[in-house]
């Protein structure tokens, strides 16, 4: 057990490694840097300050001696400042990962509240109008960009009927994280709503099942102790992935609903070619997958007693 | 005296997925007295098994009973309402499956398996039920049930699930033991011991068996009477022995010439084991007459004609051949 935990610490830190290094790689071959987006920004900036910036921020320097530099910090805890506010980007997403962190698990309450029952219902009632309403929706649920979705959503309830805010984060409060909640979480709500059919009409079929039918219990019970439970452990896998995505997914829709998360600030730090703060939201992103990914493996010894860790 | 326990009239089934329903199976009649042990032999694909999920009362859509009766202990389980099928299902009649590997909830431990027919047919509080589990893993001759009891199938060995399975069937000592092929998954060495315990506890309690097989062999060994399932239909029901030392039907002739002995493919200077040539037709490819015809050495035209029906044999027991032994 503990031995599994050390050995996903260890894959961690080299995921991250990895990861950190490609970023960094892909920066230096963007065209661009921090210094060079502020002129693009057509703010009135001479070529002697660009410079000075450029080799304040040590931005002259080779690459590997800026790499280097940069991982020192990283191993030491210090993610660095960033570019653009001057502020350590560790300051900076203290704020924001508990804002991006609450619009991930309202997604994925949205997409597991919804997508469980409607791909149960669908295979309880496969071949009728239920099952290909339910697929239909799952198949347009998956193929609709997010972005237009929460464009629709933010019309109808915001502009049209005047039931939510807009966009913004509010005070903090449940009224504003509903739009973007749902506009993240349809995506996943559709492949949910697949993987839990298919996970059901699997068991249905199953050997075990005849023998519980065999028994002679209600179809009520049947469900609630035979089949719940093994369609249920198949489907933990797609919940798990979803969830853990949810940071990587939501900066769009970050974006869209002015949302002051790690994707929000991604995107305006890429923008600003700002390395040290893009370098801070993409290792929060990575670490909350990595993390996500072992809570679920930890609640598969709960769920499965067929898996043991040795 | 013999009290009958199951009786079997003009069993019908029939594949209900087209615009008219095709009969899997029709015509099948037998009777299964207490105690008495029964085999149903056959090919793959011949009924046997949709006859077994029948009479408990599992069959899965598109398959379902066209006609006739099921009568258990007088009952009819053809025309019985669901709810009620359900109470005697694993109470009256009880089914053991070929795959014990398979066949176990994965995720739930013997003892909730087996204590669950306690809490559904007796009544009884998880407590009472886990100590009646325990009798039921003793009684299957299971090692230190106490402890066995928390076990997941997954920790058991195939013989070990099959103990299990036959725990759960016969927990609350049913009237009828469908086995449907219930050694055919597991290791030569262990099938013995499987089929001796099932009847050893059967006839303690006065259980009546259907052994469904496609082993004569066996069958003929522990069975008192045997009927052999053609293309859906029974064509020949006999005593076990007359069955095995002198088949009336073509069919069965063929399928005890196609068991193996020791030596005997020597003696005949034989390279290869007998076998019947072709195959059983599709349920929709049943030709009209004696559905043997095709692949039967003694066919004249008129078994191609019409239907053949059973006929009693001098000798005892009844077949469905026109030109039998």
């Amino acid at each position: 057990m503990l031995n599994v935990l050390l050995r996903r610490l260890v894959q961690a830190a080299l995921t991250v490694f990895v990861v950190i290094t490609l970023v960094f790689l892909l920066f230096s071959v963007i065209p661009g840097t921090y210094a060079s987006s502020l002129q693009a920004d057509k703010r009135d900036v001479s070529a002697e300050v660009l410079e000075r910036i450029e080799a304040e921020l040590g931005l002259n320097d080779p690459l590997p001696q800026r790499f280097g530099r940069y991982m020192a910090g990283l191993v030491q805890g210090d993610l660095g400042t960033s570019y653009a506010t001057k502020r350590p980007v560790a300051d900076m997403l203290a704020g924001r990962i508990w804002a991006s962190f609450r619009l991930a698990c309202g997604a994925i309450l949205f997409a597991v509240c919804i997508g469980l029952p409607l791909g149960f219902f669908a295979a309880m009632r496969r071949g009728t109008w239920l099952d290909t309403a339910t697929m239909s929706l799952a198949v347009s649920g998956l193929s609709i960009p997010a972005f237009w979705a929460g464009l629709v959503l933010m019309y109808l309830f915001s502009l049209k009927l005047h039931w939510l805010p807009t966009f913004g984060y509010g005070s903090g409060g449940l009224r504003h994280l509903i739009l973007p909640a749902i506009t993240l979480g349809i995506a996943p709500m559709a492949l949910l709503a697949r993987t839990t059919r298919a996970a059901v009409l699997e068991t249905l079929n199953a050997d075990f099942i005849r023998t519980a039918r065999s028994k002679g219990m209600s179809e009520q019970r049947l469900v609630l102790r035979h089949l719940a439970r093994n369609a249920f452990v198949l489907v933990l896998t797609t919940i798990g992935l979803q969830f853990g995505s949810m940071l990587g997914g939501s900066v769009v829709i970050e974006k869209l609903f002015a949302w002051p998360g790690v994707g929000s600030l991604l995107i305006d730090s890429v923008g600003l070619r700002d390395l040290p703060a893009v370098q801070g939201a993409i290792l929060v992103i990575v670490l909350f997958f990595l993390l996500i990914n072992t809570l679920v493996d930890l609640a598969y010894l709960v769920v499965d007693p067929r898996i043991r860790y040795r | 005296m013999t009290e009958t326990v199951l009786d079997v009239r003009d069993l019908a089934i029939s594949l209900c997925d087209g615009p008219t329903p095709v009969a899997a199976v029709e015509g099948v009649n037998f009777s299964i007295n207490r105690g008495e042990v029964f085999g149903l032999v056959g090919e793959s694909g011949c009924g046997k098994s949709l006859c077994a999920l029948a009479l408990a009362g599992l069959l899965k859509a598109p398959m379902a009973i066209s006609g006739g009766q099921i009568l258990l202990e007088g009952r009819d389980l053809a025309t019985l309402p669901p709810r009620e099928m359900r109470h005697l299902r694993g109470n009256k009649v009880s089914m053991i499956f070929q795959e014990p590997m398979t066949a176990l909830n994965p995720l739930m431990t013997v003892g909730d398996q087996i204590g669950e027919m306690f809490v559904l047919h007796r009544g009884l509080t998880a407590r009472a039920a886990r100590m009646k589990a325990i009798e039921a893993l003793e009684q299957v001759q299971v090692s230190s049930p106490e402890r066995r009891i928390n076990a997941y199938p997954h920790q058991l060995s195939g013989g070990m699930r099959q103990r299990v399975m036959i725990a759960i069937a016969l927990a609350c000592d049913p009237a009828l033991l469908i086995a449907d092929e219930p050694t055919t998954a597991l290791d030569v060495t262990i099938q013995a011991e499987i089929v001796e315990l099932v009847l050893d506890l059967c006839r303690a309690r006065g259980t009546a068996v259907m052994m469904i097989s496609h082993d004569l062999g066996l069958v003929a060994r522990i069975c008192n009477r045997v009927a052999v399932m053609y293309a859906g239909q029974i064509v020949e029901q006999r005593s076990a022995g007359d069955i095995f030392t002198a088949p009336a039907h073509p069919y069965t002739r063929g399928l005890v010439d196609a068991l193996p002995r020791l030596g005997r493919r020597l003696e005949r200077g034989q390279e290869r084991l007998t076998e019947i040539g072709g195959v059983v037709p599709a349920i929709r490819d049943f030709p009209q007459g004696c559905r043997f015809a095709p692949r039967c050495g003694r066919v004249t035209p008129e078994c191609r004609a019409a239907p053949v029906s059973m006929t009693d044999l001098n000798k005892g027991g009844r077949v469905r051949c026109l030109h039998h032994v």
